[in-house]
């Protein structure tokens, strides 16, 4: 990575931000720097940190069979969501599909809270009835949390309707993998929202596999920020949280003025697509070792800050192992966390639960309806 | 309101069921400013089978949104828009092509307040024609009634006349859960008078709550949809023979009101059960198992006898047409059969 550096009195730093591919676009609409400070570069490194040993720990505790069922984990595409946090608020919404635990803390879960979810407990995001695909926080416009691939999609396009129906100055976040790309309900949400034009950016993860399938085998046109074929389209490096920031900022003033955009991150998962996949079948030990060394989006953030001098080794490694300390009370808190009482077996199924009928495995176990 | 309808007598009006659909969405739009209609040809057309006729020309493009041929997208897009906070009315132009989007009524909508532990809702409502029209052939005659009622989450209504169309039409917009609301095709054109309070803006029906439409005592019929037609007219050939049935009207199928169909076999000993879907799993199906599982069984004196449609896929030419689906004639039979 190449990068120059300059500080002004203000001890504001300048970061060149790497080129831009697009599509339907002018290049020179893009900026070619950032600007950032020390406190938010430390600000950056330490909350990318917790987000990869917020990971890590449920790795760990997913080979412990305390996390059971399915676990998509994010390590390595941090700094997407870092620039995301960055370039957007809690009034634009986010939406997503399961590998969603690093939104969930960026929109106001805590530690504690994401890991308890996790572990099935009464003290998670969603009372342990939800689990590691089913995130939410309306409170802060985070909108899940999917299970089901492509899915999200007309569903984000749904909350930039809403918020154009509402006159809202506000976009939304439509987040969904290279794998997801290639889904028909994709191009039947986006035509709708170049139609009416909504202010939806349509962001894909590009980390190059779709499960366990390259993104050559699976895609006749790889150039994943042209597929919105009228729709403007832009290609970063998702790995550089700065670039993430600009982009989305750029996006969202889009939006507003236009209607959709496409955004295509590159970047790359460490583990497999989920715990029950080793991540090295489809690609080489080799290969997942050479993008730590030379792409990890943590790293980059490290190397701006000590060329800096902004901080030192040891008071990095102070920011590493207080993050680590956090999550570590965090997963020791979830652990002697209590289950859902059984009572929340058949809470919720209705927004007026009361008023409904829940049949039980007998007849007899059923729940009536207050009023009878 | 009394504008298209039909003023017959002091209190009444004729309408059709069409209109009476019209109106109840004209009242909530109107009402609401969260509420809209989305679905192919609902604008500018005035609505594939003019359901929505003139809510363009009042309402406009921003209230009345004419969608692509993209039943997956707009259906998404709508659950999408209810999660922020609007009040969408969906028209699936018929139910058949509800399966290419039934993920996003099944897994988007209905599952969401679980699965958010309370944190998400949609206040939606998925309506359009369900069940057999006319020639249609096999593609666009399925029953769906059964499918969307074994659902946790959703509610899920059958109107049969004006009242029904009407109250449990504006019950569903204001319900905070997602509805699945199934019309008929042959039930648009037919006309009931309407007293004036169902004409009222805010006249609602319970959701979950039979109507008995005929009150009797030696069978009970329970049905829904087009069938009370053909059930209130096998009622009246009975009554000629000396046989008194009494018709329930489910208009609501999840949930299912076991107390009004429990309450009436407790009277009449015996029951039918009509559907014009496939018997497997049915509505019927699970009526006879509600009956089964309580105390209700003890108060039958016969086994409950059900009329479906045949399980086929449905036939174009009319006269197999008219042998896969419930007539009156086969409503009597089935009411004399559970009598011997």
């Amino acid at each position: 990575m190449i990068f120059r550096i300059s500080r002004s009195c203000f001890s504001s730093i300048s970061v060149k931000l790497p080129s831009f591919k697009v599509h339907h676009l002018e290049l020179q609409q893009l900026p070619k720097t950032a600007t950032t400070t020390s406190s938010e570069l430390l600000a950056y490194y330490k909350s990318m940190q917790l987000q990869r040993r917020m990971e890590i720990a449920c790795d760990n505790l997913y080979k412990q069979r305390l996390i059971r069922g399915f676990l998509h984990l994010a390590d390595g595409q941090e700094s997407i969501y870092e620039g995301l946090h960055a370039g957007l608020t809690y009034d634009d919404c986010v939406i997503t599909a399961y590998r969603d635990h690093c939104i969930a803390l960026l929109r106001g879960d805590t530690p504690h809270q994401i890991i308890a979810e996790m572990m099935a407990k009464q003290t998670g995001s969603t009372k342990g009835k939800g689990g590691s695909m089913h995130y939410y926080k309306k409170a802060t416009n985070f909108y899940g949390g999917h299970g089901i691939v492509g899915a999200q999609i007309p569903l984000g396009t749904g909350l930039a309707f809403a918020q154009k129906y509402l006159k809202k100055p506000n976009v939304t976040l439509i987040m969904f993998g290279d794998g997801a790309a290639n889904q028909g309900q994709l191009y039947e949400a986006a035509n709708m929202a170049q139609l009416w034009h909504l202010p939806a950016i349509y962001f894909i993860e590009n980390n190059l596999f779709g499960m366990g399938t390259s993104i050559d085998r699976a895609s006749a046109n790889t150039k994943f920020y042209t597929r919105g074929d009228v729709i403007p389209g832009i290609q970063i490096d998702g790995n550089n949280v700065f670039q993430v920031r600009e982009t989305l900022k750029f996006a969202k003033k889009h939006c507003l003025e236009k209607g959709p955009i496409f955004i295509e991150a590159m970047t790359y998962r460490y583990h497999g697509h989920s715990m029950s996949d080793p991540g090295v079948t489809y690609r080489t030990r080799e290969e997942v070792q050479q993008q730590r060394k030379t792409r990890d989006c943590i790293n980059y953030v490290k190397n701006i800050i000590l060329e800096n001098k902004v901080a030192d080794e040891h008071q990095l490694e102070e920011i590493d192992n207080s993050t680590q300390n956090e999550i570590d009370i965090a997963v020791e808190q979830a652990k002697v966390d209590p289950v859902p009482p059984s009572t929340e077996l058949t809470t919720d199924v209705y927004v007026d639960n009361e008023n409904h009928f829940i049949r039980g495995i007998l007849y007899k176990d059923s729940v009536l309806p207050k009023s009878q | 309101m009394l504008r298209i309808a039909h003023k017959l007598r002091c209190g009444f009006a004729k309408m059709t069921v069409r209109e009476a659909i019209n109106s109840a969405m004209a009242q909530e739009i109107e009402r609401d400013s969260n509420v809209f209609l989305i679905g192919e040809e609902v604008g500018q057309y005035q609505g594939a089978y003019k359901v929505s006729k003139g809510l363009y020309d009042r309402f406009g493009k921003s209230r009345i949104w004419d969608t692509p041929i993209t039943e997956a997208g707009f259906t998404g897009l709508s659950v999408g828009a209810a999660m922020y906070g609007l009040k969408p009315i969906v028209e699936f132009m018929t139910f058949n092509f509800a399966m290419q989007a039934i993920d996003h009524v099944i897994n988007s909508s209905a599952k969401l307040n679980y699965m958010s532990a309370g944190g998400l809702k949609t206040s939606i409502v998925f309506r359009g024609i369900n069940g057999a029209a006319a020639a249609v052939a096999a593609q666009h005659s399925q029953c769906f009634a059964a499918w969307y009622s074994q659902v946790p989450g959703l509610i899920v209504l059958s109107p049969y006349d004006c009242d029904d169309a009407r109250g449990l039409l504006k019950a569903a917009v204001r319900n905070p859960n997602p509805v699945v609301f199934l019309e008929n095709e042959i039930m648009y054109n037919e006309a009931f008078e309407v007293p004036e309070n169902v004409m009222d803006k805010d006249y609602l029906i319970p959701i979950g709550k039979a109507k008995v439409m005929r009150e009797g005592k030696d069978v009970t019929i329970v049905t829904f949809s087009k069938m009370v037609k053909y059930s209130m007219l096998a009622a009246a050939e009975l009554e000629r023979e000396g046989i008194s049935c009494e018709v329930i009207n489910l208009r609501t199928l999840k949930p299912l009101d076991r107390n009004t169909i429990i309450k009436s076999l407790q009277k009449t000993h015996r029951v039918v059960t009509v559907e014009e879907g496939w018997g497997q799993c049915g509505i019927g199906a699970e009526i006879c198992s509600i009956i089964n599982e309580t105390n209700a069984f003890f108060h039958l004196d016969a086994p409950v006898v059900r009329v479906t449609g045949v399980d086929i896929p449905t036939p174009y030419a009319f006269n197999l047409e008219e042998l896969s689906f419930p007539k009156t004639h086969n409503i009597v039979e089935a009411v004399k059969l559970v009598l011997k």
